[in-house]
């Protein structure tokens, strides 16, 4: 009797599938291709630098100091005052209302308490909805104010230019409270591009079998589905990696990120993420018809994982029903472990939770594409 | 082995296949025994292709049952699989796989103990030696037919299923992909052959002919025009096109067919065909009767299935 499994014949399934691919323009193409497209699109497009962002003031110290300040902001050319606020409770309805980007609160006695040295805190809110737009106008808000501050402090207050910063900047980001940016989305984006191609490159592989005939062939031989299902895995996990590892490259020397977390770590989580991915193309490639319907359905997948995972908008500010179809998605927690790692140098301990459900869902979509595959033709 | 020496290859009865509703094949039953060269004929759509996928268990019959090389066809696909060769009816190779990969592929598949030996001699007998790096894509349609064969004998089957093989193949490489099979037949290969060929269909044992689904003969090619009852006239002068308008308008002309310059016309009753012909020729036309050829007799058959099934 055949066994369920053959090693020999799942090895030359494999190494077939190998030699299709190096042969493949178009696999190749789409494997090197999309991580750079998605790289420049999203990793760039950030990069973007927006100016004259309108801002209100909020200002409770008229004092040379807080004029010198604002009068730096607006020669900086990213702020550009639209509106002068008298209280608290206006400025964030101006935040609310999308009126303008940033409120700038500068406290009562705060010229007083920088000449003091009690380090007295300079408030900002922002609308961090749109981090791109935010995130360098912020930074250059720092500098001015590290700037001004030693333009002001002369004389016998110089000696409030040694030690920790005279005034503190104090940034609410409303809206986006976990502040993503550049460094955020540039190790998202790997998350991005492995479920984009390894959900479309397995679906695509075996519905090919069936469009070209090449699977009657097959199943005409005693191969056994299990053997055609990793068979047609494993080459792609490779695959996975090289495009990983592109993105890693570039986010470590184009976009500079930091990288505080083991790499081993998170290439050994990656293992279960990919694997989660070319599951569920099998089992579309199961239910799809030909190749164009796999597509549809790669990207029907596609689109709710970008949109609730958190990558593009922050996971906890979507609604709860969005927030438990999000946990469904291996991307969901990928992401967070990407971040965790590289951003945050989380731990194994730290990330364990995360890794589970991304198992699960490798799980489950591989056992229904394994009693979905067809032995015949019917 | 004297004791299944006759025992059949092929022995299935009631075998029936619907897809979404339309009945594909409809109960039929086959024999098919060792060593023969079964050549299985009928219109495009019979339900040729699907009565082989249901032999080698690629599909599962609706309602029948049979054996296949003494295997259950519903329970054993695997131990079938495992010695039938089959080529289907549209080349399914890898066509981006050189043929030396494709045929190593196929081995590995069959776990062939001995690969590189039987992959080198399969491309050796079959003259593909100096083409084994050559991308399957990249082949001849002859060629391509070449390697289909070559790589469903790999795994020494007892019994072969040949889905048009030579279909858009030239003269002489068919004739000698006939001498390749009948050299595998006299070895003690069974050989079920699917065609639209004539030539072919003499060149079988015996055969079996299909129309919309049903099975309408079977036996040697000699039984089949016996079986089927057809008398065949030769007319010979007068317009062709007008003459056989007439005689189809005759309830005793089951068909008239254009054969170079003369007419095979077919009836079932001899009398009743010359009163036709005494009736409706002009007197320069004549008509001499000669032997039914497979032809006639499936062009009939497949009217009849046509007036009964359709
Ligand atoms: N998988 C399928 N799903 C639905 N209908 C099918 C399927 N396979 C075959 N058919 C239909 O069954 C009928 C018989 O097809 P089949 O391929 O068996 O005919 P055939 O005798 O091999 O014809 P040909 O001489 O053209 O190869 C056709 O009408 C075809 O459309
Ligand atoms: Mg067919």
């Amino acid at each position: 009797m055949s066994s369920v499994f053959s090693i020999s014949r799942f090895a030359a399934i494999a190494s077939k599938e190998f030699i299709q691919m190096r042969r493949d323009r178009l696999t190749f193409a789409m494997v090197l291709g999309i991580p750079l497209m998605q790289l420049v699109l999203f990793g760039f497009a950030i990069n973007s630098d927006p100016r004259h962002l309108p801002t209100a003031v909020l200002i409770q110290d008229h004092s040379p100091l807080s004029r010198s300040l604002t009068q730096a902001m607006v020669n900086s050319d990213y702020f550009d005052f639209t509106a002068v606020l008298q209280s608290e409770a206006a400025a964030t309805r101006a935040i609310e209302r999308g009126d303008v980007q940033f409120v700038l609160q500068i406290p009562p006695g705060f010229a007083r308490d920088v000449l003091r040295g009690d380090r007295p805190q300079l408030l900002v809110l922002a609308d961090a909805t749109d981090p791109a737009a935010t995130s360098q106008a912020l930074g250059s808000l720092r500098q001015l104010l590290n700037r001004v501050l030693e333009r002001e402090l002369t004389g016998p207050n110089a000696w409030l230019r040694t030690g920790p910063p005279a005034a503190e900047l104090v940034v609410h980001a409303a809206y986006n409270p976990e502040g993503i940016s550049q460094y955020n989305i540039v190790p998202g984006l790997m998350g991005v591009v492995l479920t984009m191609t390894m959900v479309l490159i397995t679906a695509l592989a075996i519905t090919r079998e069936s469009e070209r005939g090449t699977m009657e062939n097959l199943l005409a031989t005693l191969v056994r589905p299990l053997e055609v299902t990793l068979g047609k895995i494993v080459p792609y996990i490779l695959m996975g990696y090289v495009q990983a590892g592109l993105i890693l490259l570039a986010a470590r020397y184009l976009f500079e990120v930091p990288m505080f977390g083991s790499l081993t770590l998170l290439l050994a989580v990656m293992f279960v993420f990919i694997v989660a991915n070319l599951a569920i193309g099998i089992t579309f490639s199961t239910i799809a018809r030909n190749q164009l319907q796999a597509m549809q359905m790669g990207f029907f997948f596609f689109l709710p994982s970008i949109l609730l995972s958190g990558f593009m908008f922050p996971f906890r500010g979507m609604p709860i029903w969005a927030q438990h179809l999000g946990q469904v998605l291996p991307l969901t927690h990928f992401l967070r472990i990407v971040r965790g790692i590289l951003l945050k140098g989380n731990t194994l301990t730290t990330i364990a939770p995360e890794i589970l459900p991304m198992g699960a869902f490798a799980v489950v979509a591989l056992a229904i594409g394994l009693t979905r595959f067809r032995q015949t033709l019917d | 082995m004297s004791t299944t020496q006759h025992a059949p290859i092929i022995d299935v009865t009631g075998i029936t296949k619907s897809f979404d509703e339309k009945v594909v094949v409809h109960e039929i039953a086959m024999q098919v025994l060792p060593g023969e060269i079964y050549g299985f004929l009928g219109p495009n759509g019979s339900g040729k292709t699907t009565f082989l996928r249901m032999l080698c268990g690629l599909l599962r019959p609706d309602r029948g049952s049979g054996t296949c090389l003494g295997f259950d066809i519903l329970t054993q696909a695997l131990e079938i699989k495992r010695r039938v060769g089959y080529m289907t009816q549209r080349f399914s190779y890898y066509e981006d796989l050189s043929l030396r990969e494709n045929l190593d592929f196929v081995a590995r598949m069959y776990g062939l103990a001995q690969r590189r030996q039987a992959v080198d001699a399969s491309l050796e007998r079959l003259g593909l030696a100096g083409r084994q790096k050559q991308l399957a894509g990249e082949l001849s349609g002859g060629w391509k037919q070449r390697l289909a064969l070559a790589a469903c004998l790999l795994h020494q089957p007892s019994l072969l299923l040949l889905d048009e093989p030579t279909a858009g193949v030239d003269p002489s490489a068919r004739r000698e992909f006939w001498e390749e099979i009948h050299g595998l037949a006299a070895d003690g290969l069974t050989v079920m052959i699917t065609t639209h060929y004539m030539d072919e269909a003499e060149r079988c044992h015996r055969l079996a002919y299909i129309a919309y689904g049903r099975l309408m003969a079977q036996g040697t090619v000699q039984e089949v025009i016996d079986g089927a009852g057809l008398v065949t006239y030769q007319i010979a002068g007068g317009s062709q096109p007008a003459t056989s308008a007439k005689l189809r308008s005759s309830p005793a002309i089951a068909q008239a067919v254009a054969f170079g310059n003369s007419l095979h016309v077919s009836g079932h009753d001899r009398a009743a065909m010359e009163a036709a012909f005494r009736e409706l020729l002009t007197p320069e036309q004549t008509w001499t009767p000669q032997p039914s050829e497979l032809e006639d007799v499936f062009i009939s058959l497949m009217k009849q299935a046509e007036d009964n099934f359709r």
